[in-house]
């Protein structure tokens, strides 16, 4: 039997949602299989219940449209949710980043 | 000894303001869930030390928040960190921030749309928590007043919600509308008298009530005159702010609608407008004083377009007629350069001896009257815009 393979992803909250984690800085999941923009969110989720719902929508599973998704200077967040992440986030190289848009004016 | 524990909520987290029972010296606690806005925070009746508050923000969405210890520690029910979000069997948890519009066949009709502002059709989408109303008896049941507008029912404190949806299916939705503000169920009562009753208000749909613990509702907006809709009278379509009662005549309730102050003696089947001599009769919050129920308070505001009170004058409105005969309340208020609005939900009063009344203004100031309305003070000056003020009378 063929164990799947385990990549260790860097993740960074914005402030309030590590705030709602109770985490501090950056946080680094396991991740069964290819690791995805959806494989990501689902671990963080089982790990951190509580932000059900804070990224992306219960039922429709849709990003929230004030969140995107970032890594290697590049915009991820339209793309697929199932697109594989880049190699350096694979790696553990990069951080995946979930940015909220500036609020102000 | 008794002391009041005031929770409010403001645009950028929680605060929680305790005294003893005369009222003087205050401590302030806060901020909690810092940068979040907090639309409502209330106590149980049953078990006053468990409070819920709807923590809501437009990047992340809603969350519920609960405490069993009078505000010191906080938790979202149904997820605890750490845990797995699945039980043995593989089926979901609570969530407490998980608020699914019911389109069951079985339970209610299928999803239907509201007017929007340019009159097309648009479906129903959450956006968050308005007002939390916990039961008066059941300290693990807890009612949520959503946008778009809907009732939400917790059984288990708080850990997962299920929407009353014979409110949303009644079958005049089609015909709610967005407020400025959203369409936004605010407002729930309880009647202490008859616990299958409740009465609810919706910007802009008006008052509904159901007599059968949530199963089905009806409009009881007979008597609302609203200029600004295309049928002054309809059945729907009002924009009520708020509704107040006194638990000890549940059958009297005062409105304040966009436009007027409305009084029921017949649990809302019947509307006449009470606005009398006040300076303008737009406004938001009303409120009943607790040990004389024809005593109630309003905070007049310039009008719909001028969301600040008249004249630069901060000045809270007392009838102790039920009504028509209003007097301006100023001492201690700013009557000067003053303008600031009062926010729906931003008004309370306690159940002491001497009557205690309490308002927050956008202004991030929350005021204190311990006699009744006669004098007021200003507990703090300087937080964030306040959303709701509630308070909790310990003894």
């Amino acid at each position: 039997m063929t164990v799947p393979p385990t990549a260790k992803i860097r993740i960074i909250l914005p402030p309030h949602l590590r705030g709602l984690a109770h985490v501090k800085g950056e946080i680094c999941l396991d991740v069964v299989g290819t690791p995805t923009v959806r494989s990501v969110l689902d671990a963080l989720e089982a790990t951190y219940p509580m932000l059900q719902g804070t990224i992306r929508d219960h039922v429709t599973q849709q990003r929230r449209p004030f969140l995107r998704f970032f890594a290697c200077e590049e915009d991820l967040s339209h793309e697929s949710p199932d697109t594989p992440l880049p190699d350096a986030v694979v790696s553990g190289k990069e951080p995946l980043l979930i940015l909220g848009a500036i609020a102000g004016g | 000894m008794s002391k009041v524990r005031v929770l409010v909520g403001t645009r950028k987290g929680a605060f929680i303001l305790t005294a003893d029972g005369k009222r003087e010296k205050w401590t302030v606690s806060g901020p909690h869930f810092a940068g979040w806005e907090i639309y409502h925070m209330k106590g149980s009746p049953a078990i006053p030390n468990r409070i819920y508050a709807s923590q809501t923000s437009g990047w992340f969405g809603q969350i519920i928040q609960r405490s069993d210890d009078g505000g010191k520690t906080w938790i979202q029910p149904g997820t605890p960190p750490g845990e797995p979000t699945t039980g043995p069997g593989g089926m979901p948890k609570g969530e407490s921030n998980k608020f699914v519009y019911d389109t069951s066949a079985e339970t209610g009709k299928p999803l239907t749309t509201h007017q929007w502002y340019d009159g097309t059709q648009h479906p129903w989408e959450f956006k968050r928590v308005w007002h939390i109303e916990p039961s008066l008896a059941e300290p693990d049941v807890v009612y949520a007043g959503v946008e778009d507008a809907g009732i939400f029912r917790s059984k288990d404190g708080g850990k997962s919600w299920q929407e009353l949806s014979g409110l949303r299916g009644h079958g005049t939705g089609p015909n709610w509308q967005p407020g400025a503000g959203g369409m936004c169920l605010h407002t729930i009562i309880h009647d202490p008298s008859n616990p299958k009753r409740m009465v609810i208000a919706i910007s802009a749909a008006g008052a509904f009530r159901t007599d059968d613990a949530g199963k089905t509702w009806k409009p009881i907006n007979k008597g609302l005159h609203s200029q600004y809709i295309p049928n002054p009278t309809a059945e729907v379509g009002h924009c009520v702010h708020h509704i107040a009662m006194n638990g000890t005549r549940p059958n009297v309730l005062f409105m304040q609608k966009h436009w007027d102050v409305m009084r029921s003696d017949d649990a809302g089947d019947n509307w006449k407008e009470v606005s009398g001599n006040l300076p303008t009769d737009f406004g938001f919050v009303i409120d009943i004083h607790a040990h004389e129920p024809e005593t109630v308070y309003v905070i007049p505001i310039k009008s719909d377009g001028e969301h600040y009170v008249p004249e630069g004058k901060l000045r809270v409105y007392r009838s102790r007629a039920g009504g028509n005969e209003w007097e301006p309340l100023t001492k201690g208020l700013p009557q000067k350069d003053c303008y600031v609005n009062v926010l729906r939900d931003a008004m309370a009063v306690d159940s002491l001896d001497k009557c205690g009344v309490y308002f927050g203004t956008t202004g991030g100031q929350v005021y204190c009257s311990a006699n009744a309305g006669n004098s007021w003070k200003a507990i703090v000056r300087d937080l964030p815009a306040v959303l709701s003020v509630e308070v909790q009378t310990l003894r």
